[in-house]
C-alpha cells in the first residue's frame, strides 16, 4: 500500500521543529509500524538524508522505549499495543499518518520523535522502592501475601514506563504512572511499611516536575498499552490522604 | 505543611469536596424554586425569608460561598497548570477515548460561573443590600425575570451546561476522593462490584433531573404563564 | 594454559563459597567511599551489582545505552527464575539445581561457579520478594512455582509471563534507592567505546554521550561489565534490537579473553519469521511447553489447517523421541528436533519453517480460564503479532537465537584476564556451559550482581585503597579517546550507499545459515569467507548521514556491526576448533546414529578462552581444563 507520512522533524532540543511529508510506496500489511519506519529510514540513508530518530529497543512491547503519537493516539489507534507491536494491517492504502513525539512539558523533545522521559526516573528515585539491602531480606515465604492482592499488585506493576498516559492526557498528567507504582507497593505487605513516605515523596516530585493535574478524563487508561486501570489513581488518592 | 496543602492531590481533594458540597445545595435550591410554580407568592417568599434569616442556614451560607470561591479559584488555577503542562499541542488532534464531558469542565464551569454572577446580581446582592430591590419579595423578582425571553435563553443554556458539568463532576469527585471502590467492600460484598456503575447511573440521573427541574420552572413561567 | 588462573577455592564443593567468603580480603567502610567502581549495563546483573555495591558504600557510576536503566533487556525475560527452595517438597536441593545446570550445560561449565550460582539462588528469591517483586502466589499466601524445561522438579518462580520485567523493576527500584542516596550516579544514553587499562589494570572507560555525541572519560578503581550477550549477531533474534557486544568486544581487544564464543542458545519457542522486513523474533516463553504439545503432521507438506488434522495423523515428535522429558526437553534438544522435522519437510505454515505448539488438550483438561491465568499475556502477544488466536488454533513456533553462553572469560571471582575488570551476567561465560537451562539466566544474573560480585570484588579492591581517584587526563585516556573518535570518523567517512542495518541483516543470515543450530566444517569455512567479503564491502559501501557530534543512531549501529564482523569470525573459529557436539554447539560430523549430540570429553572438556593477538592476527587459544569432582560426565539423555 501507499502511505503519506507527516512526521515531526526536529534537529535537536533547541531547534525549531516542523512536519515533513514523506511518501511511502510498497508498505506491506505484515510490517510493524517500526519496521515501516525502518524502511523509510533505509530510503533516507540511501539518499544521504538524516533518518528519523525514534526510541525503540526490545520490539516486543515490554521495554517501554518506543512511543510515538500516531493519528491522535499514543501508540496509534489500536488499543493495548505499543508502537513496536502496532501492525500495519490496521492502515489502508492511501492513508495519511501523522506521527508526533509525546508532548508534555516534563518530556522535552531531544530529536525528532525522541523525548526525554527522565522525569519518570526522577519520580521513581524519589521513593519508588522498598528499602532493603542485598542480604538483609528474610526468607521469602516468611512474607505471606494474600493471593488476590498480590495478583492485583502484579496488574499494577506491569507498567512499562513508556509515557503514553502522559501523552494521552489532555493535562499531561502522570497520575496513572505514579499510581501504578504506588499501588504495586501499597498492595503488598512488604510495601506497606514505608507507604506513607513513598506516596508523599513521589507525589511531591511529580508536582515539582511540571506534570498537569488529573481531571479523571480516563484517556490514560484508554491508551495504556498495558491496560493499567484508573482504579489505581483512586488508590493513589486514598494512599495520599492516608499519609497525613 | 505547605507542600501537603498545595500538592496537586490536595488541591483536587479540596475541589472535589467543595464540588460535592455544592451538589448537595442544588436540590435544596430546586425544591424552593418549585414553589415559584404556585400562584400564591407566600410560600416561596417565606422559604426565601427563612433561608435568608435562619442562623444555621447563615452558617451554611458562608460555607457555601467559601466552597464556590474555592471551587472556582482552584479550578482555574489547576486548569492553567494543565495548560502549561502541554506547551505544544498535537497536530493530529487528541482522539483518545475519554469520559466525554471531562474535556470541557473548564468551559462548562465558566458558563455556570457567568450565570452565577448574573444570578447574584438578581437576587443575592439584593439580599445583601448591595443592589436595590425588595428582598422580601423574590417571588415577583423571579416571575418578572422569567418574563424576559433573553433571560430564559441564558438560563436554559446555562442549565444544560451545568448538567454536562455535573455529569463528569459526580463520578470524578468520587474518584478523586479515593472512594470509587473497595471502601464499601466490607459492608456489602456485592456492592463493591456494582459500585462504579451505581455512581455512574446516579451521576446521570442527578445531572439530568436537577437541571431539568430548573429548566421546567423557567419554561413553565416563560411560556405558559 | 599459564594465563588462566581460575582461582577456585580449596575444599569440598559445597563449602567452597562459604570458605571463600570467610577468608576474602575486605575493604574498610571508611575506604569504600573513596573507591570508585564503574558498572556498565543496568540489567539484572548490572543494576544488581550497582545497587549492591552502592549499599556497601562504594562510589558507583552506572552506565546504560537506553534512556532509562529500566529498559535493559532483562526486562524481556518471560518464564521465570529458578531457586533451590524446595517449596514443593519434590526433592529439590542446591545440589540438584547445580547438577541440573551442569548436566543441562553438557558438562562444559565450571563446577565451582555453577554450584555457587545454585547456592545463592535462594538469596536472590528472598531479596526480590523483599523488594516487592509480585511473584505468583498460592492461596495460602506462599510463593508458587512451576516446572521448566530440562528438569524434573518445580523450582521456577514466576510472575505470569513477565518475570524478567518484574525482577528488573525490582533491581531498578533498588538502584533508584542508591541513586537517591548518592551512592550511585546514573549515566543513561551512554555507549562504552573503550576500556582504559593502566599498568595492566582496568581503570576506566571512554563513553559517547548518545544525545550530544560528546566523548566522555570516566575513571574508576575497577570496571564491571554487565553488558549482556551477543545474540543479535544473528540480526534476527529474541534480543532487543540494540543489544550488542561492543563493550565486551572492546574489553576483549584490550586483553580480556573471550570464552566459548560458539556456545549460542537457539530458543525453540519463538514466533517464526513472517516476512523479509522483520527486525525481531519474539520469544514465546518456554513455560508454554508445560502445557503445550509440540507436533507436526505425519505427512510431508500437509497444508490442512492444524485443527483439521486428526489425532492419529499428528507426530508429537518430542514426546516420541524423548519419552522421559517429552515436551520439556532442554532448549537445544527441542530446537534441533524442530529443525530436523522442518528440514525433513514436515514443517507447517507458509514457509514450512515452523511447528505447532498446541494447547487444545490442556484447555480441554484444565479449562480456558486456567490456561489464561498462566499464559494470558503470552497468548495475547502472539495474537497481536500473528493475528491468530492460540485458544482456537495451535501456535506456530520456530527456534531463534536467544542467549549466549559464551562471553568474557572470568575466574571464580568473576574477574576477567584484565585485573580489575569484571564481567557479570550474560556477559561472562561461566555458569551455563554449552547450554543454558530455562529460568537460570535471571537467577545467574541477579546472583552475580547482588551476591557474588559484591563479595569477590573486595578481594581486589582491598589492595587498591591507597590508589587515589583515577584522573582522566592521562596518556591512556587520551589515546583511547583518540582511537575511539578515529574509528567513528572512519565509519562516517566511508560514504557509500548501504545502511549499517542492511549489512547486519546479511551478516545475520550467514551466521544463522552456517553457525546457527547446527554447524559443519565446510559450512563454517564458507561462512568465514563470506563474512570477510561482507566486511570488506562494509568498509567500502557503508553510509552514515550526519556527524559524530549529534544524536546519530546510524553511527551507533555501524559501530556495533563493525564489532560483530570481528566477533563473528571468532565465533566461527571457536566452532571450528570444537570438534565435538555439546549442548547448543552441534557439529553435524559428531553425532550419534540417532542424531543426538556426540561429546568428546577426552579432547574437549575444556573452556576455550581466546586471546586477541592484534589486528589481522589469528586469536590465540588458551584452554582451561574442566575437572569434575562431584559429578561424573555422562551422556546427557532425556529419553
Amino acid at each position: 500500500m501507499k502511505l503519506t507520512l507527516k512526521i515531526w522533524r526536529q534537529k535537536n532540543a533547541k531547534a525549531k521543529g516542523i512536519f515533513a511529508t514523506y511518501k511511502m510506496e510498497d508498505v506491506s500489511h505484515e510490517m510493524s509500524f517500526l519496521e515501516m519506519l525502518d524502511a523509510l529510514n533505509k530510503n533516507l540513508v540511501g539518499e544521504d538524508k538524516d533518518p528519523v530518530a525514534f526510541d525503540h529497543d526490545c520490539r516486543e512491547g515490554i521495554c517501554g522505549s518506543c512511543g510515538m503519537y500516531i493519528n491522535g493516539h499514543p501508540h496509534g489507534p489500536v488499543p493495548a499495543v505499543t508502537t513496536c507491536h502496532l501492525s500495519m494491517r490496521y492502515f489502508s492504502d492511501g492513508d495519511t499518518i501523522w506521527i508526533e513525539p509525546w508532548r508534555a512539558k516534563p518530556f522535552p523533545v531531544i530529536k525528532d520523535l525522541i523525548v526525554d522521559r527522565s522525569a519518570f526516573d526522577k519520580i521513581q528515585i524519589a521513593g519508588g522502592f522498598i528499602s532493603v539491602n542485598a542480604g538483609a531480606a528474610p526468607e521469602a515465604n516468611s512474607i505471606l501475601a494474600e493471593k488476590k492482592k498480590s495478583d492485583k499488585a502484579f496488574d499494577s506493576s506491569i507498567c512499562i514506563g513508556c509515557g503514553a498516559c502522559v501523552a494521552a492526557c489532555k493535562n499531561a498528567s502522570a497520575m496513572l504512572f505514579v499510581s501504578a507504582k504506588i499501588s504495586q507497593f501499597a498492595l503488598l505487605p512488604q510495601g506497606r511499611i514505608e507507604a506513607k513516605e513513598r506516596v508523599r515523596a513521589m507525589v511531591e516530585k511529580m508536582d515539582e516536575l511540571g506534570f498537569g493535574n488529573c481531571s479523571n478524563t480516563g484517556a490514560c487508561e484508554a491508551e495504556c498499552p498495558k491496560q493499567i486501570k484508573l482504579t489505581n489513581i483512586s488508590r493513589l488518592n486514598r494512599e495520599y490522604y492516608k499519609a497525613y | 505543611m505547605n507542600k501537603i496543602l498545595f500538592s496537586s492531590l490536595s488541591k483536587k481533594f479540596v475541589m472535589a469536596l467543595a464540588g460535592l458540597f455544592l451538589l448537595m445545595f442544588l436540590p435544596v435550591h430546586l425544591i424552593i424554586n418549585l414553589m415559584l410554580l404556585k400562584s400564591d407568592p407566600v410560600p416561596f417568599n417565606r422559604a426565601a425569608h427563612f433561608m435568608a434569616t435562619f442562623p444555621v442556614v447563615k452558617i451554611v451560607e458562608i460555607a457555601l460561598i467559601a466552597a464556590i470561591l474555592i471551587h472556582i479559584s482552584w479550578g482555574i488555577f489547576l486548569q492553567i497548570q494543565n495548560w502549561l503542562a502541554r506547551p505544544v499541542g498535537y497536530a493530529g488532534g487528541n482522539k483518545s477515548e475519554t469520559s466525554f464531558f471531562s474535556r470541557f469542565m473548564i468551559w462548562t464551569g465558566a458558563s455556570v460561573l457567568t450565570f452565577l454572577v448574573l444570578h447574584f446580581f438578581n437576587f443575592y446582592f439584593i439580599k445583601l443590600g448591595l443592589v436595590p430591590g425588595d428582598p422580601e419579595n423574590f417571588y415577583s423578582v423571579a416571575h418578572n425575570l422569567f418574563k424576559i425571553s433573553a433571560y430564559n435563553y441564558i438560563y436554559l443554556i446555562c442549565f444544560v451546561l451545568l448538567g454536562l458539568h455535573l455529569f463528569h463532576a459526580f463520578s470524578s469527585a468520587f474518584q478523586t476522593l479515593g472512594l470509587n471502590h473497595r471502601i464499601w467492600t466490607p459492608v456489602v460484598k456485592v456492592f463493591h462490584r456494582i459500585w462504579t456503575p451505581v455512581v455512574k447511573v446516579f451521576a446521570l440521573i442527578y445531572s439530568i433531573l436537577i437541571p431539568a427541574g430548573f429548566a421546567y420552572i423557567s419554561l413553565t413561567l416563560w411560556l405558559f404563564r | 594454559m599459564g594465563k588462566l588462573v581460575s582461582k577456585i577455592p580449596e575444599g569440598p564443593l559445597a563449602q567452597k563459597w562459604t570458605r571463600y567468603k570467610a577468608s576474602v580480603k575486605l575493604v574498610n567502610p571508611a575506604n569504600k567511599k573513596k573507591i570508585e567502581i564503574i558498572v556498565v549495563g543496568t540489567g539484572l546483573s548490572g543494576a544488581g551489582a550497582a545497587s549492591a555495591l552502592g549499599e556497601l558504600g562504594y562510589s558507583v557510576k552506572n552506565f546504560c545505552y537506553q534512556d532509562s536503566p529500566r529498559r535493559a533487556h532483562s526486562v524481556a525475560a518471560q518464564g521465570g527464575i529458578n531457586a533451590a527452595k524446595n517449596y514443593q517438597n519434590d526433592g529439590d536441593s542446591t545440589f540438584r539445581l547445580f547438577y541440573d545446570m551442569i548436566k543441562g550445560g553438557d558438562y562444559r561449565a565450571r563446577e565451582a561457579n555453577v554450584y555457587r550460582a545454585a547456592e545463592v539462588s535462594n538469596q536472590v528469591i528472598d531479596h526480590f520478594t523483599a523488594l516487592g517483586v509480585p511473584f505468583a502466589r498460592d492461596y495460602g499466601g506462599t510463593l508458587d512455582t512451576r516446572s521448566f524445561g530440562g528438569v524434573q522438579v518445580s523450582r521456577t518462580f514466576y510472575a505470569k509471563g513477565q518475570t524478567g520485567q518484574q525482577c528488573l523493576l525490582g533491581c531498578y527500584s533498588s538502584l533508584n534507592r542508591q541513586i537517591k542516596k548518592g551512592n550511585v550516579k546514573m549515566y543513561p544514553r551512554r555507549e562504552m567505546l573503550d576500556l582504559i587499562v593502566i599498568d595492566g589494570k582496568a581503570r576506566g572507560i571512554i563513553t559517547r554521550n548518545l544525545i550530544t555525541g560528546e566523548m566522555e572519560r570516566h575513571g574508576a578503581h575497577a570496571v564491571v561489565l554487565a553488558t549482556g550477550g551477543y545474540g543479535t549477531i544473528y540480526y534476527l533474534s529474541t534480543l532487543a534490537v540494540n543489544s550488542n557486544a561492543s563493550a565486551a568486544w572492546k574489553a576483549h581487544k584490550k586483553g580480556a579473553f573471550f570464552a566459548n564464543p560458539s556456545f549460542v542458545q537457539i530458543h525453540p519457542t519463538c514466533v517464526p519469521q513472517l516476512n523479509e522486513f522483520q527486525s525481531k523474533l519474539t520469544l514465546m516463553s518456554e513455560s508454554l511447553r508445560n502445557d503445550g504439545r509440540v507436533w507436526v503432521p505425519k505427512t510431508k507438506k500437509d497444508k490442512r489447517p492444524a485443527n483439521e488434522i486428526p489425532e492419529e495423523e499428528r507426530d508429537y515428535f518430542l514426546e516420541r523421541r524423548y519419552p522421559a522429558f517429552g515436551n520439556l526437553v532442554p532448549r537445544d534438544v527441542a530446537s534441533r528436533a524442530a529443525k530436523e522435522r522442518c528440514d525433513a519437510g514436515y514443517g507447517v505454515g507458509e514457509t514450512g519453517l515452523s511447528v505447532n505448539l498446541d494447547f487444545r488438550d490442556a484447555i480441554n483438561k484444565q479449562g480456558k480460564k486456567a490456561i489464561e491465568n498462566k499464559y494470558g499475556n503470552l497468548f495475547e502477544m502472539y495474537k497481536t503479532i500473528t493475528g491468530s488466536d492460540p485458544y482456537e488454533e495451535p501456535m506456530r513456533i520456530y527456534p531463534a537465537g536467544h542467549y549466549t553462553m559464551g562471553g568474557l572469560w572470568v575466574d571464580y571471582e568473576l574477574m576477567t584476564t584484565i585485573p580489575g575488570l569484571y564481567a557479570v551476567g550474560e556477559a561472562n561465560f561461566s555458569d551455563h556451559g554449552a547450554n543454558r537451562l530455562g529460568a537460570s539466566s535471571l537467577m545467574q544474573a541477579a546472583g552475580d550482581g547482588y551476591f557474588v560480585l559484591p563479595n569477590t570484588i573486595s578481594n581486589y579492591l582491598a589492595d587498591e585503597i591507597r590508589v587515589p581517584r583515577i584522573t582522566t587526563d592521562t596518556p591512556e585516556f587520551e589515546a583511547a579517546e583518540k582511537a575511539a573518535v578515529e574509528k567513528l570518523t572512519r565509519l562516517l567517512s566511508v560514504k557509500g550507499k548501504q545502511t549499517a542495518a542492511s549489512f547486519h541483516k546479511r551478516l545475520g543470515k550467514i551466521m544463522w545459515d552456517y553457525a546457527g543450530m547446527t554447524r559443519n566444517e565446510a559450512g563454517l569455512m564458507k561462512a568465514l569467507e563470506l563474512i570477510r567479503e561482507l566486511r570488506t564491502e562494509f568498509w567500502k559501501d557503508l553510509n552514515i548521514p550526519g556527524t559524530i557530534g549529534e544524536l546519530n543512531m546510524e553511527l551507533e549501529k555501524a559501530g556495533r556491526v563493525s564489532d560483530y564482523f570481528e566477533l563473528a569470525e571468532l565465533l566461527i573459529t571457536d566452532a571450528l576448533n570444537r570438534k565435538e557436539s555439546c549442548g547448543a554447539h552441534f557439529r553435524e560430523e559428531y553425532q550419534t546414529p540417532d542424531g543426538e549430540a556426540l561429546r568428546n570429553d577426552e579432547e574437549f572438556a575444556y573452556v576455550a578462552a581466546w586471546e586477541y593477538a592484534g589486528e589481522g592476527k589469528p586469536h590465540i587459544l588458551h584452554k582451561e581444563d574442566l575437572r569434575f569432582e562431584e559429578v561424573e560426565m555422562k551422556v546427557r539423555s532425556y529419553k
